[in-house]
């Protein structure tokens, strides 16, 4: 599929990266030749030089025979002209990157009619929303829903002393009776999709799937039930911080935010007036301490220095914090910061890329039982996701034991009128299900988990 | 450090592609009933498949990331390597029992130079003749580019490849994936090539010479299978050459945008006009020049012509003596040499763009000194042209000179006329063929000595590769430096 990247900057390169690995026909649109020059030496992609609103440049790229065009540049009001312009020229589907917190929920639905675009992204919406999903569930890595928040995938690490280790996946079914699944398993660099036969061991990462509610007993009988985090203090009063606040407080926590420029701190204080913010700079450990890093439940570095965030990080871990995130953009980074003891990294471009590609998936494949939701999880080593069945897939209604199913590729469950069912072998597929599916392999179709 | 398995592994790959090239001049030779030159091409075959595939099959890198300089050394490596086997058949069938001529030969081929030592061509085997113009044709768009149009992409980084094998200062892509674009080049290159095949069958020149003739003038190499070149085929003939000479020195890229239908563009590309009338103007004084001799406008303009494209576009076909022109008309054809045809084709020289962007920095430079506090842009085709682009083409302006001196200087050393080993070293370096007096159209290179062979070799395919990917492989830094790993133990 053709598709054009408007803007080469952090997510845009990250976007890229993504959809050239799935396959695509990308060409690369940036008006700062040496982003390209780097981005041609790595990706195979085609480059074009100039300004993403200049109907010149867009026609060199290619947008009037595009299926889709993504615009991630650093301006909204960029974005969204250059998506316009695309459409107008020939473009199928549009995606726009808009991250003003100006642009209210009402304001964007009205833009996003008028402007044909397919989906508005917004990074540091995304991110603020999974970090707030993880501190409602402290003891979790990382939290996915699914099919309207009903169904969920969280990533656990098995620690000492957890009642999982040594088990056999078989013998957890019996032994608890809370319905969840174990779908994925990350020890060390390997990825593994585990059959009944697979035994659990002490630090392995877990993908658990199941119903929302389910999930929760289940981390309380597991003793992984830890306390919800009440006082959070927030570093850095970026976006992200700003998103995340409102529904922190919006739920009921106390927040606090240190944000090193007054005038920031000004306008936060204004747009929150029931979060504490502090001024001063987070660097200084003193001021960290004074402001109560030794007694507060959570810690969210959300500065705009990758570095910065993964060292103070530390730093909170070393004081006993229960809960740490960092936000680390550069994927090299985040990997290096899991490596030093972070267990939850945050990365608003891997997000959006996520998004991206779900939504790419689902154009390419909009006729069969396509993709409704993708996440990548393991640090993108394998795959979650949910499909719409439809009456054309050819295992409808057959027992699940009598399908031949590729291997490394896991139904997790079915959820049928609002009801989600763990597959058993007699349990089938019928039209109008979502059907989530945990893999390795790249699925594109319902039909890709059959052999 | 090198990533040496991947080189490794492209060179067998490489070795692979030529044995299967290899099995063209061997049906050629059945065809022919030339049971001497089919023990050659067979024996190569077997030789070039085996050590390919085994290096295929044994090679398994542990990292699949290539930089620029595994791409520079991928393709010198690949070059040579090609070469060296590539003179077999000539060695193997004792028809050049030299094996430095054989290699000189056969680097002359793929770099699409067209120097023959060679004193008597008619004498060769067909399967042999066609062997040499089959190399004009690989070498002309480029092996590695051609294993990246079959072969399943491996890696996204190719880029580094493709840009160290392709001519020209900047090379883009036509379409976003690297081997679609290789694929289109091929397409074009190959389409162009068969519609020359059929203008010179139709013309009634015999199948074999119409197949030979078209490979040679595709590449823009130049190897004849006459003594006198051209000279013999009749005035239809040689006009059908011309026009193909023309086609193949203009960038292939025009002709992608032809098929999409993008006229405009094509028409105001500066490049193109600028070669148009540089090879116009040439060919108008030279026609002038000549018509005393010819006494007859139509000859003088199609010899005019024929020799300007010949040497512009650094083919090297001719249909006259030339060495027997006027001093003018030999001074335009030396000129020419140094220019070369368009990027992004199969021509060889310096290439139009960057003398188009050397004389514009010159003007602005000199703009500078007029008026210091001045500030202005180098555009070609209404595009500004980045600093580093004019700077990389002002430093390979120096790096060629250098490289046609240096030859020169090495060569000088034979006991031939100033002009002769000048006109030797310029036309080796620009992949031209044919230079004047002993080295000129009807002569050859048969009289050097085996040190200015491989000199001159050398010179063929630093001026194919564009200097860098060779100077870089034989620079001893970027292979023995020695990773971490190695010299702390392995982990």
């Amino acid at each position: 599929m053709k598709i054009v990247v408007v803007g080469c900057g952090k997510i845009g390169a990250k976007v890229v990266a993504s959809l050239v690995e799935e396959g695509h026909d990308v060409v690369a649109v940036d008006n700062n030749p040496a982003l390209l020059d780097s981005i041609t030496n790595i990706y195979d992609v085609m480059t074009v030089c100039g300004s993403g609103t200049d109907c010149e440049t867009l026609q060199e790229a290619g947008v009037q025979s595009a299926q889709l065009v993504i615009a991630v540049t650093a301006s909204d009001e960029f974005n969204m002209l250059c998506c316009y312009i695309s459409r107008r020229m020939g473009a199928k589907h549009s995606i726009a990157r808009i991250r003003k917190p100006e642009y209210n929920p009402e304001s964007l639905a009205f833009l996003k009619q008028q402007l044909d675009l397919s989906l508005i992204i917004n990074p540091e919406m995304y991110a603020a929303r999974e970090m707030y999903n993880i501190l409602k569930i402290p003891s979790a890595v990382k939290i996915e829903s699914f099919s309207g928040r009903n169904f969920e995938i969280i990533e656990i690490v098995i620690n000492e002393g957890s009642p999982l280790i040594d088990l056999k996946l078989m013998d957890i079914r019996n032994k608890f009776k809370e319905k969840f699944l174990v779908s994925v398993v990350k020890r060390g660099d390997d990825v593994y999709i585990p059959d009944g036969n697979f035994v659990l061991r002490q630090g392995d990462k877990i993908g658990l799937t199941g119903e929302a509610s389910e999930i929760i007993k289940l981390m309380r009988t597991i003793g992984l039930e830890r306390k919800q985090a009440r006082n959070i203090m927030l570093l850095g009063g970026s976006r992200i911080a700003y998103y995340l606040a409102v529904k922190l407080i919006g739920s009921g926590h106390r927040v606090k935010i240190v944000e090193n420029d007054p005038a920031r701190c000004d306008e936060l204080s204004e747009l929150l007036p029931r979060a504490v913010i502090i001024n001063g700079d987070g660097a200084q450990q003193e001021i960290l301490e004074e402001e109560g890093l030794g007694t507060t439940d959570a810690f969210v570095a959300l500065t705009g220095m990758d570095e910065e965030n993964i060292l103070i990080s530390i730093f909170a871990s070393g004081k006993h914090v229960p809960k740490v995130i960092a936000k680390v953009n550069r994927s090299e980074l985040a990997a290096m910061a899991n490596n030093l003891g972070i267990d939850t990294v945050i990365s608003p471009k891997t997000i959006i890329a996520d998004k991206v590609v779900q939504y790419a998936r689902a154009l390419e494949n909009s006729l069969g039982s396509s993709v409704e939701t993708l996440y990548k999880i393991m640090d993108d080593k394998a795959e979650v996701l949910e499909f719409n069945v439809k009456a054309d897939f050819r295992a409808v209604n057959i027992p699940l034991k009598d399908l031949k199913m590729k291997a490394n590729v896991l139904l997790v469950g079915i959820i049928r009128n609002r009801n989600s069912i763990l597959p058993t072998g007699n349990d089938y597929i019928a039209e109008g299900d979502r059907v989530i599916v945990a893999s390795k392999n790249r699925l594109n179709d319902l039909s890709d988990i059959l052999r | 450090m090198m990533n040496r398995r991947m080189i490794l592994k492209r060179l067998g790959q490489m070795l692979v592609l030529e044995s299967v090239l290899l099995i063209f001049p061997l049906i050629v030779s059945f065809i022919y009933w030339e049971w001497n030159s089919v023990t050659a091409f067979s024996a190569t075959i077997a030789i070039t498949a085996v050590l390919g595939f085994l290096t295929v099959i044994f090679i398994k890198p542990h990292d699949k990331v290539i930089y620029a300089r595994e791409g520079f050394a991928i393709v010198a490596s690949s070059w040579v390597f090609l070469s060296l086997f590539g003179a077999l058949p000539f060695f193997i069938s004792g028809e050049i029992p030299n094996y430095v001529d054989a290699v000189f030969e056969t680097v002359s081929g793929f770099t699409t130079t067209g120097a023959t030592i060679l004193t008597d061509i008619e004498k060769m085997s067909h399967g042999m003749l066609f062997w040499r113009s089959f190399t004009h044709w690989i070498g002309g768009m480029g092996v590695l580019v051609l294993i990246m149009a079959i072969a399943p992409a491996e890696s996204g980084r190719s880029m580094h490849i493709m840009r160290a094998e392709m001519a020209g200062p900047v090379i883009g892509k036509l379409v976003p994936k690297i081997k679609d674009t290789a694929k289109i080049l091929y397409i074009i290159y190959l389409a162009l090539t068969v519609l020359e095949f059929a203008a010179l069958l139709l013309g009634g020149m015999p199948i074999f010479d119409s197949i030979v003739h078209a490979l040679g003038t595709a590449g823009t190499g130049g190897f004849g299978i006459k003594a006198d070149s051209l000279g013999s085929y009749n005035p239809y003939l040689q006009w059908v050459v011309i026009v193909f000479m023309y086609l193949f020195s203009l960038n292939f890229n025009l002709y992608y945008m032809l098929i999409l239908k993008k006229f405009i563009p094509v028409i105001k590309n500066s490049e193109l006009l600028v070669y148009s009338a540089m090879v116009a103007i040439s060919a108008g004084i030279i026609t002038l020049n000549i018509y005393p001799i010819y006494n007859n406008l139509h000859d003088s303009i199609r010899h005019a012509f024929f020799q300007v494209l010949s040497i512009s576009s650094t083919s090297g076909f001719s249909s006259v003596d030339f060495n027997t022109w006027p001093f003018l008309s030999k001074a335009v054809l030396f000129v020419l040499m140094f220019v070369g045809g368009c990027a992004g084709s199969t021509a060889g020289g310096l290439k139009m763009i960057r003398v188009m962007i050397l004389s514009k920095t010159v003007k602005r430079d000199i703009g500078h000194l007029l008026h210091p506090r001045s500030v202005s842009a180098v555009k070609v085709d209404g595009k500004t042209v980045d600093q580093n682009t004019i700077s990389g083409v002002s430093a390979y302006f120096a790096l060629y000179f250098f490289l046609i001196f240096g030859t020169f200087l090495l060569i000088s050393v034979e006991p031939f006329d100033m002009e002769t080993n000048l006109s030797a070293a310029v036309s080796c370096v620009n992949n031209v063929g044919p230079g004047f007096a002993v080295v000129g159209p009807m002569g050859g290179y048969s009289d050097y000595s085996d040190f200015s062979t491989i000199i001159l070799t050398v010179a063929m395919l630093f001026g194919r590769l564009e200097i860098y990917p060779l100077l870089l492989a034989l620079s001893p830094r970027s292979w023995f430096t020695r990773s971490n790993r190695r010299k702390f133990g392995k982990k």
